[in-house]
């Protein structure tokens, strides 16, 4: 009787989300009576025990393969699949990551089992019998489900951010599990990798001045630009912009775009569809600057200017330069 | 080169989502509809494989009657052959949904040579599931990768761009293979006058499928709490830039 925990890990560096998945685990491990065990993926994982350990992992499964080298959503599916077979878990638990999800339903496309991702809630009267009743995000959060898992073990990913991590230190035994990979598995592996160059980047920079349809043309941004460069933030935009070819989807925020959380956003020109909203409501302040004042953005920002964003932002720059020159 | 696009239909809700009395699905009355974002990436994707290296694209949808209208877009941006599997309800689990295409895509192979890829988006924009691809790809014995930003093909593999956290990693599939697409990948065009003409003439093979009911089951949806904001107007108009700025003074940006 246990609830497993899929630690995911890059190369051995432990992604912040399992942290939030090791502590649902333990939570729901108690709940459930059961105990609490978690699973490395790679002998690169193997290091990874001592923070599983300060988490209060009874048990950390290991798996070790010659294809298990780097990621490889197959071969990481497989190993789960197979570490589930010999450990009959109750509940198998992954983080609600582009990985975790993939794994999971890699894993559960192998078990032939239900899988329930991106979850934010599992039932706190759960006791390891019967169906699991989980709450999970559709339409990217801005709709919500409730559904129940009918399986003799349930798969599940955890939506990121719900849950805050809690070191809990336990003693922890490793059990080092065999795993019978083929090369069928073997082809979805990372074949080269180009690291990524430290530097802001839309999803963490502080300020986000983003433009919408309202802005009317590529050229149109140099504006935002300009007041983004001010203020020491990137530029943004909404899907009619990177639609229209205006600007690259890699500045795009929303359900299909990027995740935002900055001290404040700007929306110029944005009228705030749910799926355009679901990617910038964990901003910390919204200040949308719209010809309608009753645009859905304007409605639920904290501060708005109702006007022409061709007129409003660059007086805003033309503001701050003009203080900046007096001191 | 025969490649198989799996789009589904889904509404296109505004500024927010409202659900029938049930509470078992999005209230539609007043909605459009659409294929998932990532979807129509994967048919622009499929379309410029094709355009490049020969062969045609097919499109396949899971869903009610009136899905053939998201096939017909399909075609009018370059797919040439649709199939419908029709239910009578919204929406499968995913298990059932991966079990019944499944079946469906191995039918249609027993008539053609075998699709040399078949493209997901990378989760659908409703039901954001992550797994209908994954789960078809492993029952038809094809290598799946999901979140491709990048697929090019050369010498029978199947080139795979994809972006994480640590940077861009590369994947090369051997074909048949299935690779589930993410928007961004490419921008995908418009339909053309000839492409409007094709999606009104193309008959759409129906393709009857049952499979089991999976084990997720549906309860209710609900609509998270809504922010309520009493949003304070700044000013109108470009007279407002000092409070704006203001603004940015308290918040500590103009250090
Ligand atoms: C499944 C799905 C996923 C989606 N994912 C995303 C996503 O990730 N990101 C996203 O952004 N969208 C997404 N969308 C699209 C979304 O539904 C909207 O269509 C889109 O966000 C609209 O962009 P917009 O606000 O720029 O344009 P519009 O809705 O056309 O709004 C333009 C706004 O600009 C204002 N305006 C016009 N001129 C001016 C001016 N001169 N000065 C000031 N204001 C002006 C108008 O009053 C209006 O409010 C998705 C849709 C679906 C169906
Ligand atoms: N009803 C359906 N009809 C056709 N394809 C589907 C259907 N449901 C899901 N898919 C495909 O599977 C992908 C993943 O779906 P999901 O598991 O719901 O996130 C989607 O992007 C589609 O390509």
């Amino acid at each position: 009787m246990s609830v497993l925990a899929i630690v995911e890990h890059d190369r051995g560096l432990i992604s912040p989300a399992s942290l939030g998945v090791l502590t649902a685990a333990r939570n729901l491990a108690k709940q459930m009576n059961s105990k609490f065990e978690a699973l490395t993926i790679g002998a690169d994982a193997d290091a990874l025990s001592e923070t599983i350990s300060k988490y209060g992992a009874a048990t950390v499964h290991q798996v070790h393969h010659p294809m298990l080298l780097d990621f490889g959503p197959e071969a990481w599916g497989e190993s789960i699949a197979q570490v589930v077979r010999k450990t009959l878990p109750q509940i198998v638990i992954g983080s609600g990551t582009e990985r975790g999800n993939e794994i999971i339903a890699q894993a559960a496309a192998r078990l032939d089992l239900p899988a329930a991702m991106n979850c934010t809630e599992f039932s706190s009267i759960f006791d390891g019998t019967g169906p699991l009743r989980v709450v999970r995000a559709r339409w990217g959060g801005s709709l919500i489900e409730e559904s129940q898992i009918e399986a003799s073990i349930k798969l599940v990913t955890l939506a990121n951010h719900i849950v805050e991590p809690i070191e809990h230190p336990e003693s922890t035994t490793m059990s080092v599990v065999d795993v019978d990979l083929d090369s069928s598995v073997i082809h979805s592996f990372v074949r080269d990798r180009v690291e990524r160059v430290a530097g802001v980047t839309l999803a963490t920079s502080p300020v986000v001045v983003s433009g919408g349809r309202g802005v009317g043309s590529a050229e149109g941004f140099a504006p935002l630009e300009d007041l983004a460069k001010l203020l020491n933030g990137v530029v943004g935009c909404s899907r009619a912009v990177t639609n229209n070819g205006w600007r690259n989807h890699t500045d795009q925020v929303g359900q299909t775009g990027t995740r935002i959380a900055p001290d404040i956003y700007i929306a110029c020109g944005i009228s705030g569809a749910i799926q355009h909203w679901v990617g910038a409501m964990a901003s910390k302040n919204i200040l949308a600057i719209n010809i309608d004042p009753q645009a859905n953005i304007v409605t639920k920002a904290a501060y708005a200017v109702i006007g022409d964003l061709h007129e409003v932002v660059p007086a805003i720059s033309a503001e701050i330069k003009r203080r900046r020159d007096k001191l | 080169m025969n490649i198989l696009v799996c789009v589904k239909r889904v509404p296109a809700p505004g500024a927010r989502i409202n659900i029938t009395q049930d509470a078992q699905q999005v209230d539609t009355a007043f909605l459009g509809f659409t294929i998932s974002p990532h979807e129509e990436c994967a048919v622009e994707q499929a379309v410029q494989l094709v355009e490049k290296h020969g062969g045609e694209v097919t499109v396949l949808t899971l869903g009610p009657l009136e899905a053939e209208e998201q096939l017909r877009t399909a075609v009018s941006t370059g797919a040439v052959k649709a199939v419908l599997i029709p239910i009578d309800v919204q929406d499968w689990d995913p298990q059932r949904t991966a079990d019944a295409i499944a079946l469906v895509i191995t039918e249609l192979e027993t008539h053609t040579s075998k699709y040399d890829l078949i493209l997901f988006g990378n989760e659908s924009a409703d039901s954001c599931g992550y797994q209908v691809g994954i789960r078809i790809a492993l029952k038809l014995g094809r290598p799946m990768v999901n979140g491709a930003k990048g697929l090019e093909v050369e010498n029978g593999i199947a080139n795979i761009r994809r972006e994480s956290d640590a940077g861009v990693e590369i994947y090369m599939l051997p074909m048949p293979a299935a690779v589930g697409v993410k928007e961004g990948i490419n921008l995908p065009r418009y339909p053309t006058m000839k492409g409007r003409l094709a999606s009104k003439k193309v008959e759409i093979t129906r393709s009857v499928a049952n499979a089991k009911i999976g084990g997720l089951k549906l309860d209710k949806l609900r609509r998270p709490p809504e922010r309520v904001s009493n949003t304070k107007i700044l000013g109108t108009g470009p007279d407002a830039a000092p409070a704006v700025v203001d603004l940015f003074e308290e918040l500590g940006l103009l250090k």
